[in-house]
C-alpha cells in the first residue's frame, strides 16, 4: 500500500502539492562505492533541535520579521548526546514528541543496533541538524552549507547521508 | 545537493510524492505526521523498522528513482494526530496568511 504523503496536511493543501510539477532537471545519482554492510552513515534531520548549553538556536526572531525567510545554518549532534542537552527552535511543527525522545528524528538507538547487528558499518559520530523552513531555491545551501557540510562528511569518512525532512 | 557534490543520500519522508517530483535519488515513505520521521517516542521497534527500511533501499536502490514505502500505520488516531503535529502558535507565513485573508475596514 502506498503512503499518502498529503495524510496529516490541512485539506487545503493537498490540491497545491499534487498539482505541483516534477522538476525538469535530471535526477542527481551518486552510487555506493561500497556495501552498505562497511558504510559509515550519517543522520541528518531538518527538524531545527540544537544543543541548548554550547549552540544558538535558529534565529526565530528574523523570521518572525521577514515571513518568508528561514534560517539557513546548521548545528552539529554528536552520537553521544543526552536528551537533556537538546532544544528545539522551528516555528513550523510541535516540539514535544522530539524534546521527550529525540530518536524520532534522529534515530541513534535504532542505527546503533544496525551496527551491532552488522547490517550498516557504522553510525557515523556526528548527526546534523537544520531548520526546513528555507527559501525554495536553497541559495545559500547550494553555494554555502552544502559544500561545507560535503567537506566535512568527507573528513569523517561518512560514505552515506540519511536526510530526514521533519 | 548533497548527492551532487559526492555523497549518497537516502531520503525518508512523510511526503514521498513530493520527494519524486524533486527527483531525489532514493526515497523512503512513511504515512506520519510532520515532526516525527521515525515514530512515537521511545517506540524502538517503529524507529528500526524505518531504519531498517532505509538501509534496505540503500542496498536495493540501482539507479535514481527509487522508492520504498513503510507499512507502518501511526499509533495515534487520525483526529488526534492531525492537529498535534500543528505548532502552538501559527508560524510566521501562516500568521502572514491569516492576516492578509481577513476582511479589511
Amino acid at each position: 500500500m502506498a503512503v499518502d504523503s498529503y495524510k496529516f496536511l490541512p485539506r487545503s493543501m493537498r490540491a497545491m502539492y499534487e498539482s505541483m510539477v516534477a522538476v525538469e532537471e535530471p535526477p542527481v545519482w551518486t552510487a555506493l562505492t561500497k556495501p552498505v554492510e562497511r558504510c559509515s552513515i550519517a543522520l541528518m534531520t531538518s527538524a531545527g533541535v540544537f544543543l541548548k548549553d554550547s549552540q544558538e538556536g535558529f534565529d526565530e526572531e528574523r523570521e518572525w520579521r521577514e515571513p518568508t525567510w528561514g534560517d539557513p545554518t546548521y548545528r552539529v549532534i554528536p552520537r553521544a548526546v543526552r536528551q537533556e542537552q537538546i532544544g528545539c527552535s522551528h516555528l513550523h511543527i510541535n516540539h514535544t514528541d522530539l524534546l521527550e525522545d529525540l530518536d524520532v528524528v534522529l534515530p541513534f538507538r535504532a542505527f546503533t543496533t544496525l551496527e551491532a547487528e552488522g547490517r550498516i558499518g557504522r553510525l557515523a559520530d556526528e548527526a546534523y541538524s537544520f531548520m526546513g523552513y528555507q527559501d525554495r531555491r536553497l541559495e545559500e545551501w547550494r553555494t554555502v552549507q552544502g559544500p561545507e557540510l560535503v567537506t566535512r562528511l568527507k573528513e569523517q569518512a561518512v560514505d552515506v547521508l540519511l536526510l530526514a525532512p521533519a | 545537493m548533497i548527492e551532487g557534490l559526492g555523497i549518497p543520500t537516502v531520503t525518508v519522508t512523510m511526503m514521498p510524492d513530493l520527494a519524486q517530483k524533486f527527483r531525489l535519488s532514493r526515497v523512503v515513505g512513511v504515512e506520519f505526521p510532520f515532526g516525527h520521521s521515525f515514530g512515537t517516542p521511545h517506540n524502538d521497534d517503529l524507529m528500526l523498522q524505518v531504519s531498517r527500511a532505509a538501509v534496505q533501499a540503500l542496498s536495493e536502490a540501482g539507479e535514481p528513482g527509487y522508492r520504498l514505502d513503510v507499512v507502518a500505520e501511526w499509533p495515534v488516531p487520525l483526529e488526534v494526530a492531525y492537529k498535534t503535529w500543528h505548532p502552538p502558535k501559527a508560524s510566521p507565513i501562516v500568521a502572514q496568511m491569516l492576516k492578509r485573508a481577513q476582511p479589511q475596514g
